[in-house]
């Protein structure tokens, strides 16, 4: 039986550029003798046909000047190689020697580079041998291509919506306001915020006075009305940046920051009273309503906690309230001890 | 079923019949008006229920939808693009449809289709099988692989002739000028 061991076996150099039409075959005196019809298709300033195999390609790795003596050495290795002229297209391959003093036969393919060599050269699916996955391997770059922008597209709706649900999480749907939720978050941040050597900040807390009679004289509509005009009436006391959040059904606690002098808070307390005792119209009847404040201060602790901010707050409140309506507190010891005992 | 089955369906609807239509009949089919969302996965009494309602409210049979939602995909133009990449010839391309499934699969891994078989050859005679055919998939195939010859230039004959199968008679491959496919987007510079 015939083997091949010993033997050499001879193919017609078209057969060949069949099997690889990215092949190079390169004389004894390292001049390209032939090249596969995929070679033959590159888009270069002049044939690679004839001229000196080292002057047009640079191996890349493994690093050594280029010489034949050398790449005899690399026979059977993973050769990179590119192009000396733009586009400068990079290869991969490997070469083996042809029967003795007729030089090297390189197989080439474009590797990774593959979709930039194919728009460079111009080169269509019949460029590539059948057993090549050149083809296979652009599909799967633009099937990918594809699926990420849907991908994309469904993370940006999918933000959308959670940051929709976020803030109807956060959010009192009668009034509009920030909710309890919310607030305990806000007043967690503006203490780390404090404890971390930042601006102060100021806490009020609100309770709407005769609120209960609307609500049972008039009915849950009339209540509902008047709590929305009163948080109209608070957005436009305060100011941007101060956050306002309904925490109960006629309870309202606002974070002011910056605001440490008592003299504002004061000032801020007042005007807001004077704002909410503008009688409210409901089915043309005036709603009577008016407002007791609790406030205190980050400044006032050496090291402020949120929940002990708002007992104080709501300690000075319960002072203000047992002073009549329409009044306000502001937190100190005193009214920490009174409301104590 | 996947959510790229029922987006084209969707996507169909909507764009042949109108928003409102389409509303009518995720309406009837108990689905978000909203629509689908394509890289997710759905059960497929969705699917079932997305196209009887689609039936009924656009009185034609399911496989009549479905063959036109085939050649709506074909206008679809990254999904054109992949399915030139199937062969250079319209003949490649019907020869290489039985590797449709794996390329499908290469692309999105948990689109799940049916096996597909391509047979004939002689005479310009193809047969196309698709097992199991659920969801008028076989007359999507065919509406796709019709718009698929005009995409190519051929002239063919396409027909569902049921129990999953589809014949495809080639009478002129280069009938007329196909449109453009460069391997890479943009072309060749």
């Amino acid at each position: 039986m015939d083997t091949m061991v010993g033997g050499t076996i001879g193919i017609d150099p078209t057969a060949l550029g069949v099997l690889m039409p990215m092949h190079i075959v390169i004389s004894a005196e390292g001049e390209i003798a032939s090249v596969g019809t995929t070679i033959a298709r590159l888009r270069l300033g002049r044939p690679l046909l004839h001229s000196q195999f080292r002057e047009r390609f640079e191996l890349r790795k493994p690093h050594t000047s280029i010489s034949l003596g050398d790449l005899r050495r690399l026979t059977g290795q993973r050769l990179h190689l590119r192009l000396r002229e733009s586009p400068f297209t990079a290869f991969r391959g490997t070469c083996v020697e042809l029967a003795t003093g007729q030089g090297l036969l390189f197989n080439l393919s474009f590797g990774i580079g593959l979709a930039e060599a194919v728009r460079s050269h111009g080169l269509t699916a019949a460029d590539f041998a059948p057993t090549d996955l050149a083809i296979e391997f652009l599909y799967l770059k633009e099937a990918k291509a594809a699926v990420m922008s849907e991908i994309v597209a469904l993370n940006g709706r999918l933000r959308v919506a959670r940051q929709r649900a976020e803030a109807q999480a956060l959010t009192d749907p009668l009034t509009g306001l920030h909710n309890r939720r919310a607030l305990d978050m806000e007043l967690q941040r503006s203490v780390a915020g404090v404890l971390r050597g930042g601006p102060g900040f100021a806490l009020m807390q609100i309770d709407l006075d005769f609120f209960k009679v609307v609500n049972d004289t008039k009915g849950h509509a009339a209540g509902d009305h008047v709590l929305t005009v009163a948080a109209e009436r608070l957005r436009k006391v305060f100011r941007s940046q101060d956050f306002i959040a309904r925490v109960g059904g006629d309870e309202f606690v606002i974070l002011l920051p910056g605001l440490t002098e008592p003299a504002d808070l004061r000032r801020v307390a007042r005007r807001l009273i004077r704002n909410i005792e503008q009688p409210i119209e409901w089915q043309g009847e005036a709603c009577r309503i008016s407002g007791s404040i609790g406030i205190t201060m980050s400044s006032l602790y050496a090291s402020p906690d949120p929940d002990r901010m708002l007992s104080d707050a709501d300690a000075a409140l319960y002072e203000a309230k047992r002073s009549g309506r329409g009044c306000y507190r502001v937190h100190s010891e005193k009214t920490a001890a009174s409301a104590r005992t | 079923m996947h959510g790229l089955v029922n987006r084209s369906i969707e996507s169909f609807l909507r764009h042949t019949y109108g928003n409102e239509t389409w509303g009518e009949i995720a309406d009837q089919a108990g689905i978000d008006r909203a629509g689908f969302e394509a890289m997710m996965v759905y059960d497929d009494a969705v699917t079932n229920d997305l196209l009887r309602a689609a039936a009924i409210r656009l009185d034609r049979p399911v496989e009549a939808i479905a063959e036109d939602v085939g050649a709506y995909l074909v206008g679809y133009e990254p999904l054109r693009r992949l399915l030139r990449f199937g062969g250079v010839e319209y003949i490649d391309f019907l020869l290489s449809l039985d590797e449709l499934p794996d390329r499908a699969h290469l692309a999105v891994p948990d689109l799940d289709m049916p096996d597909l078989e391509i047979s004939g050859g002689e005479n310009g005679h193809f047969e196309l099988c698709c097992k199991p055919d659920r969801f008028g998939f076989s007359s999507m195939l065919a509406g796709l692989v019709r718009a698929m010859a005009d995409d190519y230039g051929a002239l063919a004959l396409i027909e569902c002739a049921g129990g999953g199968r589809v014949t495809i008679d080639l009478l002129d491959e280069r009938h007329a000028r196909g449109r453009a496919f460069d391997l890479t987007k943009g072309g060749a510079v």
